[in-house]
């Protein structure tokens, strides 16, 4: 190997090294920003103004929790399974944002380009439901126990649908790999072939991240925190840091498979914006809309949550899986 | 048919609630800022209590001590004391703050209109002693609400060197001891 060559594969090495660390940053500071952003907008969705006083239009919110969270007691029950409840915050953060590395965020950007990167993101997904499980168990709290079973049942029975109604998209395109599926997507964005696809996959994702509406496994009226009642400090933050990152999450994959993650209009000077603004607005509009969603509608109750998962979605996941072989058959 | 129906409700009714709640991001915000910006606070507002004096410039509180009776957190204690023309007045008038609730019954009992509620809330402290307010602080030099009301005008009692009668709206006292009418 000449100079040349080595150069080639260290400049290679340093890019993915400053791909990793910078989107690593990158989402870890837009989840953190995103409380902000969820407080600002559900407060004036609300006819209020929401946290408006650290810094500019109250942006410096986000800086004043984290050293509130930072120098809050990191207190371990004493009744609790340590081990197991120092881990499961670890999990909850990880998973997520281990889910993102497969999310292609422009040409170029993008920490690995996996030709199973879909399974793989469904897979770290699934893995999500350990971080509840472990933190409810190990709080050894009846809230939390309680939390945990509805998180466990609740994120089982949503991750059935959300794989199936991802399959219509993977039937049109014919791959894992998320960086073909924008490819493919060029003469169309797949939210149109793919329409109830993709609102199944917006209603799972938001399962997933356990938000309103789905919120059961930390609903604060009935269970005080849920599964994570027993935290405080930075191990609380982690679980709530890890919940937004899985909101930015699903809104990327949303952006990704049904939205043309970084296509944008190719006319006129439109075409001169880089890729990645366009992949950022799509991302944004779609958290923004999950916040829309958080303020206005109500938690079901567990068994209604259960029924409209097996009963509505499932059925209709896969009547959708149907109706796309079918087409791609003809 | 029913349950196709239903289906279309629902949706209708959810998308619905999400587009009324998206439609407020257009209208005011209903907050008042208050440190920066005072909100309205109307003249009947049960705020600080005051006592006031009458038109003449003396007080008008007459030490009845129906505002003690009328409290229901007992936070109001007072001494009567009486001058040299007969006319009571309270020695020492105390109300801690720390324990009225601000629900106003000193003021609908007060025969005189000498206590009165105020549009004033901002009376927080850090020590708590201070909460308890003395004569000194709650005697004010005004009239309050009631600008041309004087008790002893209209009483019927012999105070202050007037006599019987000689108040505003008084007949002159019936001779018990007379039989004509």
């Amino acid at each position: 190997m000449n100079d040349i060559g080595t150069s080639a594969v260290q400049s290679t090495w340093l890019l993915n090294v400053v791909n990793v660390v910078a989107i690593l940053v990158f989402v870890v500071g837009s989840a953190a920003f995103t409380t902000w952003v969820e407080r600002r907008m559900l407060g004036i969705w609300q006819d209020r103004y929401g946290p408006n006083r650290v810094g500019p239009f109250g942006v410096l919110q986000v800086l004043a929790d984290m050293i509130k969270l930072l120098w809050k007691e990191d207190w371990v029950p004493s009744f609790a399974d340590k081990f197991v409840f120092v881990v499961a915050p670890t999990i909850a953060m990880f998973v997520v944002v281990a889910a993102f590395a497969v999310v292609p965020v422009a040409p170029g950007i993008g920490v690995v380009d996996l030709n199973v990167g879909l399974l793989f993101f469904l897979a770290m997904t699934s893995l999500g439901v350990y971080a509840v499980m472990f933190g409810a168990y190990a709080s050894d709290n009846k809230y939390a126990l309680l939390g945990g079973l509805r998180a466990a049942a609740q994120m089982v029975s949503y991750e059935v649908f959300m794989g199936l109604s991802l399959m219509g998209v993977v039937m049109l395109t014919g791959t894992f790999n998320l960086r073909e599926i924008v490819h493919a997507q060029e003469d169309g964005w797949f939210f149109i072939p793919q329409f109830i696809g993709m609102v199944i996959f917006f209603i799972a994702g938001i399962a997933e991240s356990h938000r309103t509406p789905f919120d059961l496994p930390e609903a604060e009226h009935e269970l005080t925190a849920g599964f994570h009642t027993e935290y405080s400090g930075m191990k609380f933050g982690m679980f709530f840091i890890g919940e937004y990152v899985s909101v930015l999450l699903t809104a990327a994959m949303m952006t990704v498979l049904f939205f043309g993650g970084w296509l944008g209009p190719t006319w006129g000077f439109l075409a001169y914006i880089p890729p990645v603004f366009w992949f950022l607005l799509k991302a944004g509009i779609l958290v923004l809309l999950m916040i829309l969603i958080r303020g206005s509608l109500p938690r079901p109750r567990y068994d209604q949550l259960m029924a409209f998962g097996w009963k509505a979605m499932l059925p209709l996941a896969m009547v959708n899986l149907l109706i796309t072989a079918v087409v791609v058959l003809l | 048919m029913r349950i196709l129906y239903l289906i279309y409700d629902y949706i209708v009714s959810n998308v619905k609630s999400v587009w009324d709640v998206f439609s407020h991001t257009f209208t005011k915000a209903d907050t008042v800022e208050y440190p920066d910006e005072m909100p309205y606070l109307a003249p009947r507002f049960r705020g600080r209590i005051v006592l006031t004096r009458d038109p003449d410039g003396k007080e008008r509180c007459v030490a009845c001590n129906l505002c003690a009776v009328s409290c229901p957190t007992d936070c109001i204690s007072l001494q009567k004391a009486e001058d040299e023309t007969g006319r009571w007045y309270p020695e020492f008038f105390r109300i801690n703050f720390s324990r009225c609730v601000y629900c106003g019954l000193c003021e609908e009992a007060c025969p005189t209109y000498s206590i009165q509620l105020t549009p004033d809330f901002e009376m927080a402290e850090y020590n708590r002693q201070n909460m308890v307010y003395e004569k000194e602080h709650l005697l004010i030099n005004g009239t309050g609400k009631y600008p041309n009301y004087s008790f002893y005008n209209v009483s019927g009692k012999a105070v202050s060197g007037r006599k019987k009668g000689e108040g505003v709206n008084e007949a002159p006292p019936v001779d018990v001891k007379s039989l004509l009418p």
